[in-house]
């Protein structure tokens, strides 16, 4: 049984946006950071705030809401900075929040319904519910593209 | 079992790589002295250690192939088989198979290979039928032997030697070529050595002995050695007399005529026909590598460690020194003396602890310098050309990155020196100059850099060629063409869509390499310059950083944002006056010592988010990219400073006008500024 329940359940860590959960899988994140100072770099998209020392290693930083092109907000005592690694890019997310690790297991994970429509979609890998919360898992590759 | 090897893996292969160069440079060393058997000795341990590996390791092909490689290295150990360049060239292919498998290994590839035939290609040498892999020469070569029915000299004599031999001749005395072959079982062989040179000063004057003095008396030979003797005694005697010595199983002694040396003399000129003849002395195709006089000195200790580690320590102390910084701070402020010598003499230890760290990083030249022996060897072959390489400061140190990057250019250069650069030798010595050509790799520190230069004595760059070429490949225009400088022009070779050889070759000329050469130094952070004098050679000179990982930089201001600008390419600094900017097509410029420089304002190219304030005085830092030169307008000088280069991450990718990122003694990312992006 044990074995079992190791196989399908998946550790996610639980962000907020606007209001919204959002889930992406422990496994790909290195680090939950406060803000710190951030380098502007010139003449790149405008959701790439810039770049941040995170223990020497110069790390890029996302702007989640602007990369979701959801309106922005001033940072303050509860934003975050989520490290996350995929292959090999390692980049920062600010988020609104980020307070929760959820085991969801694979079987709660639905695909994502058509009527949810707006720009994040092409984000979105699938939502699970959990008690009453509706948890939006996320695409890291695709909010990894630097277009 | 499979599994528990993998661990050993990388081990063998990194060791494999190096006892694979062992050989290639002992190789190249045995075709200059084929007497030398210490340098047999050291290719046949090699190759026996390598075979043991790849059987333990289970690679049956590469072990199957250094059993044979190491059979024929046993005959020619034995003295049981003369070296000649044949030989040669089938063990240096058996090496470049090994290569392969090593390459195939290393890429995570079973190492297999057929290799069939060029073991075949070793058991017929072994079998002293080495003869069937080159028949027609070696026909052509025995017959001249017949014809002239004396013995070949077994020595070559230079100009002083030969002037010395024929004097004598004159004289009266007869030059004997003796050759003593000592018994198998004796022991002292230097003692006996001295005992022939003993008797044959009483009877007569030694001129030549092969191998040299010195080599005999370090024992460094088989059992048979040469001495050509200048005497007035007739053969007979001196055989008889040379035989009373013991423990010497032969002695032949051929009188020598002026005819054969000098016969032989014509026929080492046009050595690269008589490929069959037993390779003595120096060969003139080889390859000269200059090497210092105490070879392998003293082997020092050493252990291998993985590059990330070191980029992880690198890392590390980065942290430390930014530490630092604030820690100094803080013992400032509070003013505690026991603190404020506690942190002075952890500054003190951190310091040389970073020296350490960096010089770690570095590596010798060497390893990059190590393959092209090789190389020019082979080119000379197929190119038909008589070229010796001269390689100089191969311990010359840089940077692991730099080397990484830097082998692929060098090797562009080298061929293009091979090809176009070192003439044919007719026409070499129709212009008069020797018809072995030179080409001289260097390398060298100045200041915080380091040169690597490929010169050589060939035709050199034709100024009008180029030209020519240019204007008709729509490069430059006629009447730019006309305002350009010398080494302007020279450097148009390296513009892309250029090649000047008549013909394409294989070796180079394909109009995509130089191009790319000069691309890949800039973005080493150097620079390359070409000189050149036709008929006399040229000079390709490439300038690095020592390291890539840490430069010097000036640091401003812009606003609330600090950008680094590299010294590398930083004139000098100025206060510039609003009323002193001209306004030149749309765009401001100063007049900087009688040079109109144009301005470049930072703050508009990189968006800072503007206070309004207007400056009356403006600060300039005056940059330059080649001849051409900018003036890069900032709010405020903060200082020089050594910074830690680090790249932007993967993610980032090319950013316009900045090259990467540093971290600052407070912690904060500041960029540093690509000032080549800015200079149009």
């Amino acid at each position: 049984m044990m074995t079992e329940a190791v196989k399908t359940d998946i550790k996610f860590i639980i962000f907020k946006l606007l209001e919204k959960e959002y889930a992406i899988p422990v496994e790909n994140v290195r680090s939950i950071e406060k803000v710190m100072h951030i380098t502007r770099v010139p003449k790149v998209n405008s959701y790439i705030k810039g770049v941040i020392n995170l223990r020497g290693v110069v790390t890029p930083i996302i702007d989640l809401r602007e990369r979701f092109s959801l309106e922005e907000s001033e940072y303050n005592v509860h934003t975050r900075i989520i490290i996350v690694k995929i292959e090999n890019k390692e980049v920062g997310l600010i988020v609104d929040s980020a307070n929760d690790v959820l085991d969801i297991s694979m079987n709660a994970i639905e695909p994502q319904p058509n009527v949810v429509g707006s720009i994040e979609a092409d984000f979105i890998s699938g939502v699970a519910k959990i008690d009453r919360r509706l948890l939006i898992l996320l695409k890291l590759e695709v909010i990894l593209t630097n277009d | 079992m499979q599994m528990e090897l993998n661990q050993y893996l990388d081990v063998f292969i990194e060791e494999s790589k190096d006892h694979l160069q062992n050989c290639n440079t002992q190789l190249l060393e045995l075709e200059k002295n084929p007497q030398d058997l210490k340098v047999v000795n050291e290719i046949f341990r090699s190759a026996h250690t390598l075979k043991g590996m790849s059987a333990t390791m289970g690679y049956e092909d590469l072990a199957n192939l250094t059993h044979n490689m190491e059979n024929v290295l046993d005959l020619i150990r034995n003295n049981k088989l003369k070296v000649t360049t044949v030989i040669m060239d089938v063990v240096f292919l058996a090496i470049d198979d090994l290569e392969e498998m090593i390459t195939s290994i290393a890429g995570g590839g079973s190492g297999k290979r057929d290799v069939t035939h060029v073991i075949k290609k070793l058991e017929l040498i072994e079998k002293g039928e080495e003869s069937a892999l080159s028949a027609p020469v070696h026909q052509g070569e025995k017959a001249s032997i017949n014809e002239e029915n004396v013995a070949v000299s077994h020595l070559q004599y230079d100009e002083y030697e030969r002037t010395v031999i024929e004097e004598s001749m004159e004289h009266g005395y007869i030059a004997y070529e003796i050759k003593v072959r000592l018994r198998e079982d004796c022991l002292l062989k230097a003692a006996r050595v001295y005992m022939v040179f003993e008797v044959l000063e009483k009877i007569g004057e030694i001129v030549k002995s092969s191998p040299s003095v010195d080599q005999l008396e370090e024992e460094r030979f088989d059992h048979e050695f040469f001495i050509t003797l200048l005497s007035k005694e007739t053969a007979e005697y001196l055989e008889k007399s040379v035989c009373n010595v013991s423990e010497i199983e032969l002695c032949e002694v051929l009188p020598l005529s002026l005819h054969t040396t000098q016969k032989v003399v014509q026929e080492t000129a046009a050595t690269i026909e008589v490929l069959e003849k037993p390779l003595t002395g120096v060969e003139k195709t080889t390859i000269a590598q200059e090497n210092d006089s105490v070879k392998k000195s003293v082997s020092s200790k050493t252990i291998r460690v993985n590059i990330d580690r070191l980029d992880v320590l690198m890392n590390l102390f980065e942290e430390l020194v930014i530490d630092r910084g604030r820690l100094e701070q803080i013992s400032k402020e509070l003013n505690h003396g026991e603190l404020n010598e506690t942190v002075e003499r952890m500054s003190r230890i951190s310091g040389d602890l970073q020296s350490i760290i960096l010089t770690m990083r570095m590596v010798p030249v060497e390893t990059v310098f190590n393959r092209f022996p090789r190389m020019v060897r082979q080119l000379t072959r197929d190119l038909n050309k008589k070229i010796t390489l001269v390689v100089k400061g191969a311990d010359t140190e840089l940077d692991r990155t730099v080397i990484d990057e830097i082998g692929d250019p060098l090797v562009h250069l080298l061929r293009n020196a091979l090809d176009h650069g070192i003439e044919s030798p007719d026409v070499r010595l129709a212009s008069g100059k020797p018809e072995e050509g030179t080409i001289e790799l260097r390398a060298y520190h100045s200041g915080n850099h380091v040169f690597i230069e490929i010169e050589d004595d060939g035709a050199g760059i034709s100024k009008e060629k180029v030209l020519q070429k240019a204007i008709s490949n729509g490069i430059i225009s006629e009447e730019h063409s006309k305002t350009l400088s010398d080494q302007q022009v020279f450097e148009l070779i390296m513009a892309s869509g250029f090649s000047t050889a008549d013909t394409i070759s294989d070796i180079s000329g394909r109009g995509v390499g130089l191009d790319v050469v000069k691309t890949t130094i800039e973005s080493l952070g150097g620079s390359i310059t070409i000189n050149s004098n036709q008929g006399q050679g040229s000079l390709f000179s490439v300038q690095l950083p020592l390291t890539l990982s840490i430069i010097s930089v000036m640091l401003v201001k812009m606003e609330k944002e600090k950008y680094a600008i590299p010294l590398s390419s930083i004139i000098e600094t100025a206060m510039i006056k609003e009323e002193d900017i001209l306004h030149a097509h749309n765009q401001r410029v100063i007049d900087f010592r009688g040079k109109v420089v144009p301005l470049v304002f930072l703050n508009e190219v990189f968006n800072v988010p503007q206070v309004d304030r207007k400056d009356r005085v403006h600060s300039v830092i005056i940059v330059r990219k080649g001849d051409k030169m900018a003036g890069l307008v900032v709010d405020s000088f903060i200082g020089q400073q050594e910074v830690v280069l680090k790249s932007l991450g993967i993610y980032m990718g090319e950013v316009f006008a900045v090259s990467g990122a540093t971290i600052l003694g407070d912690g904060q990312v500041a960029l540093i500024i690509d000032c080549n992006a800015l200079i149009k």
